[in-house]
């Protein structure tokens, strides 16, 4: 562990490399999380199956390559677009029955949504480490010590843009507004005649759309198998906690920072403890934030 | 008349089936072993969740720290099985308390849904850490030593120890929820604000709830460390996804906040997990998530919850029909 923090101080251009690398991964990390943070805001939901989103995405990626044969950057928009209509069907089947109950019902039943997502996929995906390959170089950097896949800055760029479009989606459409409108004050969205169900449908569609892009990215950046889910959604959750609630900007930082702390914490503290590091760093932030607020006899709602 | 409370009647039932049913089904004692381990979980578990609100997917935590400590006590203590164990259980509840009073400090701070996902965070990331520790084995497990005796009666040993867990488990809540202890837990699920506005220490009282919570949880993965005779970091000691899970859901089908509620709801939930595991093998799992969303959804008051809104005169409660009226009106 020591003798890893002696490498970074005696050879600073692998701190280059961890954080480029961590920066770019921190990017998706906020787009799940922004995905979240909507339907937190809009819906009052903390969805646990949202990791399972994105590995879901993953296998849409892995199936439109084997069975239509195209090139995996196509199958970003195509598992968008196959997550939204699951994540319709999802709404209409389970979601719908608790937007207006307890949260911890919520979390509850997320939860079994997440376990059943997970073991089907484990049923019919099988349960190996899969990854797509996007025939695509690595760049290198600083004499070859600092590498970057291209399909990783892609990915990064990616990202962005699908957040900045979101974000521009929620403040200019006509449905974006209907969005927001609900998550500020449902009733009154119903009185003036927005069809809050609908709403809702979409939202959580648009939430599934997103993970699914996400998913489609990591197959490519990165790997995917049946049980990635849970680290995924801690991980938006993290950001969300820790960037409010429809924040873009704070997202984006708070998404970046994660993946750059990361990936520092798996180069010193050993890669089996790095899924630990983030799950561990999610009680710190929790109890740190807490202990703050308790000092104005205030806690976190 | 109360049905189920305070009833010598139930109290006689239960021990009767307890000491009869191994006896007719021999095959099946490690189930029923399983099941009196279960009526523990979720005992434990509605002592956070149902009797204080603070709904917890992290007393697991408590359970794998038990099976860590007592099987290192066991492999390390050179003792013979009996005291070894005896001694493994003993530090496997003191570690599980102290931890229980270090973190519960800090995470006990938050409430509601922060203080479910935060515990839950703490239940993976321990399975994560003793899963990168080398000295209990790491990710590849530990095993527990043989039981010396015949065959048969290390199933019986088993299944009378977590018998008498059970009801020493039921027993001391029983008599902690009757009491100042119980009210100040129900006052902290009502309005924690308003407990505290009257003076109670409600930091100190979830403290020690946690620590009464995780004493019995810890003991009991102690045991099933060694019915199970290996453990492994993931699947069996800090088993949020399966157990960690069950013991809420277990309790929620029952019932929260009641003391039969958590047994009756780990008797129904064993009994349709096994049918699972015989009729739906590959698919199981699949089929017990499926159960999570249904009874969350559709049944979130569980069976006692039930049985109170439809007749609760079997529950010791007396309805004035005047009264009903008039509240109707």
């Amino acid at each position: 562990m020591l003798g890893n923090l002696q490498i970074l101080f005696d050879a600073p251009v692998f701190v280059v490399d961890l954080m480029v690398n961590g920066l770019l991964i921190g990017a998706i990390f906020a787009l799940a999380a922004y995905g979240m943070a909507l339907v937190w805001g809009v819906m009052n939901i903390i969805d646990i199956a949202q990791g399972e989103y994105v590995m879901l995405g993953g296998f849409i990626n892995l199936m439109v390559i084997q069975y239509l044969g195209l090139h995996p950057l196509f199958g970003i928009p195509i598992s968008a677009l196959v997550m939204f209509g699951f994540g319709h069907v999802i709404y209409r089947t389970v979601i719908h029955r608790i937007v207006d109950k307890d949260m911890f019902i919520s979390i509850l039943a997320t939860f079994g949504l997440s376990i059943v997502i997970a073991q089907m996929s484990n049923a019919v995906f099988g349960a190996d480490v899969r990854t797509a390959d996007a025939h695509l170089p690595t760049l290198l950097f600083m004499d070859g010590l600092v590498s970057v896949g291209a399909i990783k800055l892609i990915a990064f760029i990616l990202s962005l843009v699908t957040g900045f479009v979101l974000w521009l989606f929620l403040k200019r459409s006509r449905l974006g507004q209907a969005i927001r409108a609900t998550a500020q004050n449902a009733r009154a969205a119903r009185i003036l005649g927005i069809d809050t169900d609908k709403v809702y449908a979409a939202t959580y569609g648009i939430n599934a759309a997103l993970c699914g892009a996400v998913g489609s990215l990591v197959v490519m950046a990165w790997t995917i198998h049946p049980y990635i889910g849970l680290p995924y959604t801690v991980r938006s959750f993290m950001v969300v906690i820790v960037a409010g609630l429809g924040n873009l900007p704070a997202v984006v930082l708070a998404g970046l920072g994660l993946g750059a702390a990361e990936n520092f914490a798996g180069f010193i503290l050993g890669t089996e403890f790095q899924i630990a590091f983030v799950f561990s760093l999610m009680v710190v932030i929790l109890v740190w934030r807490n202990v703050k607020l308790k000092r104005e006899r205030k806690y976190l709602k | 008349m109360s049905l189920l409370r305070n009833n010598a009647a139930v109290y006689g039932l239960v021990l009767v089936l307890a000491v009869v049913t191994p006896l007719a089904f021999p095959t099946y004692m490690t189930q029923l072993a399983l099941l009196w381990a279960m009526v523990v979980f979720s005992m434990t578990w509605d002592t956070m969740g149902g009797q204080m609100g603070y709904n917890s997917f992290g007393n697991i935590v408590f359970y794998g720290i038990g099976m860590y400590a007592c099987a290192v006590v066991q492999r390390d203590s050179g003792l013979g099985y009996f005291p070894a164990l005896s001694l493994g259980l003993a530090a496997a509840a003191a570690l599980a308390v102290v931890t229980a009073w270090l973190i519960g400090s800090g995470i006990l701070g938050l409430r509601g849904h922060y203080f479910a996902i935060g515990s839950l965070g703490l239940g993976i990331a321990a399975a994560e850490i003793a899963g990168g520790i080398d000295y209990i084995g790491a990710g590849s497990g530990m095993t527990t030593p043989l039981y010396p005796e015949g065959i048969g009666k290390r199933e019986i040993f088993f299944y009378a120890s977590f018998f008498a867990l059970a009801v020493a488990t039921f027993f001391a809540l029983k008599w902690l929820y009757a009491g100042r202890f119980g009210l100040a837990l129900n006052a902290i699920r009502d309005d924690e604000d308003k407990a505290e506005a009257m003076g109670l220490h409600t930091t100190r009282y979830k403290t020690v709830a946690w620590i009464v919570s995780a004493f019995f949880l810890s003991i009991s993965g102690g045991l099933m460390g060694n019915l199970q005779k290996f453990i492994d970091p993931r699947d069996t000691a800090f088993a949020g996804p399966t157990i960690g899970v069950w013991m809420v859901l277990m309790a929620i089908l029952g019932g929260k906040g009641t003391i039969w509620g958590p047994v009756i709801g780990a008797i129904v939930f064993l009994v349709a997990k096994e049918l699972f595991w015989t009729y739906l093998l590959g698919w199981q799992y699949v089929a017990l998530g499926l159960m999570i969303v249904v009874i969350v959804v559709f049944f979130p008051q569980g069976i006692m919850g039930y049985i109170r809104e439809r007749h609760p005169h079997l529950m010791g409660e007396t309805v004035d029909p005047a009264k009903g009226e008039e509240a109707a009106k």
